[in-house]
């Protein structure tokens, strides 16, 4: 397959900015789960650029590989063939602790779940001033900073001092990603960080993204089998099948102009209503 | 033991504990506070009389010596009491080496890598294996007879529990997400174990430890009495249980002290034990309150008039105030009134926690323990017979139970959860027919490829042969409705199930639904909490907000956004479309979703008045104080609200998401 690439900034729509510098591309990936009989590939040779500043929404059916791409690029999951590159160095190849240690500060994975990815005996404080400082973080120590994080995702400041349990499953998710912004990571990816949250309260955390893709220029992997959700936060779309990207190109286009019929069928399956 | 940890997606749990103690847990404090105080002050106060020669030995129970003398005369009450420090002492020594010894193992087998793992567990397997007294004994008998050699093995042996719970709790808690997440951070081993992994196994242990401790205690009494332990001329109980022991048949009364001290300590320790962990199990299931005096003191059911005059006659499903209630008296679901009328597809749409799912088990009579449910009425109608009411109390009778399996399938939200994994399809699809309506096997089989077809499973004959596993996640959900559809049931309730489908998977999902709809005219009760498939897939529409029911709407009201009640209108803003109309965009360019402010209120806490008014944009002072009217202008068609229609403010109002 040859490599697709997202059409410059320039087919975006209004308020974004995006630039052609990539933050990290995914170079003809394989990744292949199993020995022996039971062996089975997931990415079938995946090109994917994710450019600095814009959004990529990554859709496709569960067992697509998306998840699996996700853990490819934040380095859970070790290719078989291709490189992962990283400001144009290939990161599969790095071992060393230090190594591993800056690769994982770099690209930063937001979980699915906001009712399991907080640690319930720690205090939202702690909880990010764990993510400034892994090594001695401290919530009196980054004081500021963590307050200056809760702010980006609409908190007050006395949310530092209570516990997971006495926010909502919004309110929890934009905790997280708090705690992805406090690395300041070249890349976020959010792996289907709106399907475990009511529609009132997935209204939030999306307009959060919104507002901090404008603030602060975020490059995002933004997974979701939620057509209508990926097309309200992304700036491009990739549609995968069966470990094999189908089709890649800006939002604007993939959902109003699909080339592939396998898109098409997505965004027939996705738009109840339409029939 | 999972106790400690709060479960997984729960919301009702994630309130704080209840900080009260079980009786048990204050009555083994009580003795455990006792015997403490008793090893601190005993020596000073009794220590002379423990050690004083008396001229009368092995003397009975007097006023003078109340448990008697011992061989050279020396008072056993004094005796017994000053053993009480070195027997506590030495087995809280013991304990903590147990327990530092066996978390550290625990926590280095995790730490450790995969490899390191496998092997230790095997490692821990086996040192548990052994008996602990055994271990302890052959230990004790390598080193010098004495005290230290006793703590030491009973430490030693008590260790590999402690590991072994360790690590076995340590791998669920490592397994969760937060776990990950601060591996990702970079956040070490050393670190990652102490500030992410003890805190959420520390009640679980903390029970361990206090059981633990009457063990030891037990152990190091049995070895002290062995005469491997304290020797001469020190003593602890053991010790003393050991001498007495000798002139059991001519002076029993001497054995009586130190036995019944052993007994008390022990059980006091292993009341600390049962207490903490019955108080670590309340914290983490839902609080069950004592029911309340002034619950029933009004009736909100019969406040509500009654809205089942104009229903058609033809109608599946009538409910008339339906009331879910937990065994405190608060209700879940709070006075629901619907009908679902004949070929109907009735949607019910709200939020987790707002009682759509609990109003649709209570129809199924399929409440889970602890909740029962009451109504004006609640009947199932059926041109052929009787109706059947489905709140009536009481025991079912076996006409019952096969009306209901046979009039109401059921569609679950998980298609994998509800086959059974090791059952073959066939007889789990045919259950009801062969069950329930006497239907011959060959018979159940025909119709049950029938069905299969008809959901449009390939090869339907060889499927019935395989197991739910050997089928994809669709094709899962597909039999799943082909079993609820095979008894042709007047109602088939569907619970969520699209919810954790893919779209493409969903479409299929929701057109065999339609097509069953279509074909048999079977009504249908249908809940989620997306706006975009009930609007699909449904004639009409209940929103449910809260435990009530707040606006049922036609679909093509709600795809339209005709919507009359504030929080419907709060949806419909709330949740972003792939069709060619873009969400407003605002002054920077963003489009931007209306967000819903807070929260909804738990169903302890709803306001006297509108359930929705904290959080509704149209809101006035009326809406906080007085239960809103019901505007009802034709059957089916109702809004609960004070300002119907009011939605002027939605736009204006900032929300605390979008600052």
């Amino acid at each position: 397959m040859t490599a697709l690439t997202p059409n410059g900034p320039s087919a975006t729509r209004g308020g974004s900015v995006g630039s052609d510098t990539p933050v990290m591309t995914v170079d003809g990936v394989s990744a292949v789960f199993g020995h022996g009989p039971r062996r089975k590939t997931v990415l079938h040779g995946v090109d994917l650029a994710l450019l600095r500043g814009r959004t990529l929404g990554l859709v496709g059916e569960s067992g697509s590989g998306k998840s699996t791409l996700a853990k490819v690029m934040v380095g859970l999951v070790r290719p078989v063939g291709g490189r992962v590159l990283l400001d144009d160095t290939d990161v599969t190849r790095w071992r060393g602790r230090a190594e591993l240690f800056t690769r994982r500060r770099q690209v930063q994975l937001i979980p699915q779940d906001p009712y399991a990815s907080l640690n319930p005996r720690m205090t939202v404080g702690e909880t990010i001033a764990e993510a400034i400082d892994p090594r001695r973080g401290g919530a009196t120590r980054h004081r500021n900073a963590v307050e200056r994080r809760l702010a980006q995702v609409a908190l007050g400041a006395d949310a530092a001092n209570r516990y997971p349990h006495e926010f909502s499953g919004g309110q929890r998710q934009r905790i997280a990603i708090a705690r992805a912004l406090a690395v300041e990571p070249a890349l976020i990816i959010a792996d289907e960080i709106t399907s475990a949250l009511d529609c009132s309260v997935r209204a939030e955390v999306l307009n959060v993204l919104t507002a901090l893709r404008r603030d602060l220029g975020l490059t995002m992997l933004f997974i979701s089998h939620d057509l209508a959700v990926v097309r309200h936060v992304s700036d491009d779309v990739a549609v995968m099948r069966h470990g094999r990207l189908v089709e890649v190109g800006t939002a604007a286009d993939v959902f109003g102009a699909p080339r592939e019929p396998y898109t098409r069928l997505l965004l027939s399956a996705g738009s109840p209503g339409a029939r | 033991m999972t106790a400690g940890l709060p479960p997984r997606r729960d919301r009702a749990a994630t309130r704080p504990p209840r900080k009260r103690l079980g009786a048990m847990l204050v009555i083994g404090l009580a003795g455990l506070g006792l015997l403490v105080l008793l090893a601190v002050v005993a020596p000073w106060i009794w220590g002379d009389d423990a050690d004083r020669l008396g001229p009368e030995v092995h003397l009975g129970s007097s006023g003078e010596h109340w448990l008697g003398t011992d061989a050279l005369g020396r008072d056993i009450f004094a005796r017994t009491l000053v053993a009480t420090r070195p027997t506590l002492e030495l087995s809280a020594l013991a304990t903590l080496i147990a327990s530092t010894v066996g978390i550290a193992l625990g926590g280095l087998v995790w730490v450790g890598g995969p490899r390191l793992r496998a092997v230790g567990l095997r490692v821990i397997d086996v040192m548990i294996a052994y008996p602990a007294v055994i271990l302890a004994l052959a230990i004790a008998a390598i080193l010098d007879p004495g005290p230290k050699a006793c703590v030491i093995a009973i430490g030693a042996a008590g260790s590999p529990t402690f590991a072994r719970l360790t690590a076995n709790l340590t791998a669920s808690v490592a397994g969760r997400d937060f776990v990950g997440s601060a591996r990702l951070l970079g956040v070490g081993p050393l670190r990652l174990m102490r500030r992410h992994i003890l805190p959420n196994i520390a009640e679980p242990l903390l029970v361990l430890l206090s059981v633990s401790y009457a063990h030891t205690l037990m152990a190091l009494s049995a070895l002290s009495f062995l005469g491997l332990g304290v020797q001469l001329p020190d003593y602890d109980w053991g010790q003393l249980l050991a001498v007495g022991l000798q002139s059991l048949y001519t002076n029993p009364v001497e054995a009586v002290g130190p036995a019944v001290a052993v007994v008390l300590a022990g059980l006091s320790a292993s009341f600390v034990g049962d207490g903490l962990a019955a108080a670590a199990e309340r914290s983490s299931a839902p609080a069950m309150k004592a029911k309340a005096s002034g619950a029933a003191e009004s009736d909100p059911v019969s406040a509500i008039p009654d809205r089942t005059a104009g229903v058609p006659d033809d109608a599946v499903l009538v409910i008339d105030g339906l009331r879910v209630l937990r065994a405190d008296g608060t209700a879940l679901v709070d006075g629901v009134t619907f009908h679902v009328g004949a070929g109907e597809i009735v949607g019910v749409l709200g939020e987790s926690g707002s009682g759509k799912t609990l109003t649709a088990m209570a129809v199924a009579r399929l409440l889970p323990g602890g909740l029962h449910a009451t109504a004006r009425r609640a009947v199932l109608r059926d041109p052929g017979a009787d109706e059947l009411d489905l709140v009536a109390s009481g025991s079912e009778s076996a006409a019952t139970r096969r009306r209901l399996a046979t009039e109401i399938g059921i569609v679950h939200q998980d298609p994998s959860a509800s086959f059974n994994p090791a059952l073959k399809l066939g007889g789990q699809l045919t259950e009801t027919l062969r069950v329930h309506m006497g239907v011959s096997r060959r018979e159940a089989a025909r119709r049950a490829v029938e069905q299969l077809e008809f959901v449009r499973i390939t090869d339907p004959k060889a499927r019935l042969r395989q197991y739910p596993h050997e089928l994809s996640g669709g094709m899962r959900g597909r039999a799943m409705i082909a079993s609820a559809l095979l008894p042709r049931p007047r109602l088939v309730i569907a619970d969520e199930p699209t919810t954790a489908l893919d779209v493409v998977v969903r479409a299929e999902v929701l057109r065999v639904l339609r097509a069953a709809n279509e074909r048999d005219g079977t009504a249908m009760l249908f809940i989620s909490h997306d706006v975009g498939v009930v609007g699909d897939l449904c004639d009409r529409v209940l929103v449910m907000y809260a435990g009530r029911l707040v606006e049922e709407l036609t679909t093509a009201d709600l795809r339209a956004g005709r919507a009359e009640h504030p929080y419907t209108l709060a949806l419909l803003a709330a949740t972003p479309h792939l069709d060619d109309t873009p969400s407003p965009e605002d002054a920077n360019g963003d489009r931007r979703l209306a967000a819903i402010p807070g929260h909804p209120p738990r169903p302890d806490e709803r306001p006297p008045g509108c359930a929705f008014a904290p959080r509704c944009p149209a809101v006035s002072p009326i809406c906080h104080a007085t239960p809103p009217p019901v505007h009802a202008p034709a059957p089916g068609l109702s809004v609960v609200c004070h300002l119907p229609g009011r939605r002027s403010a939605t736009e204006e109002k900032p929300s605390e998401a979008t600052r």
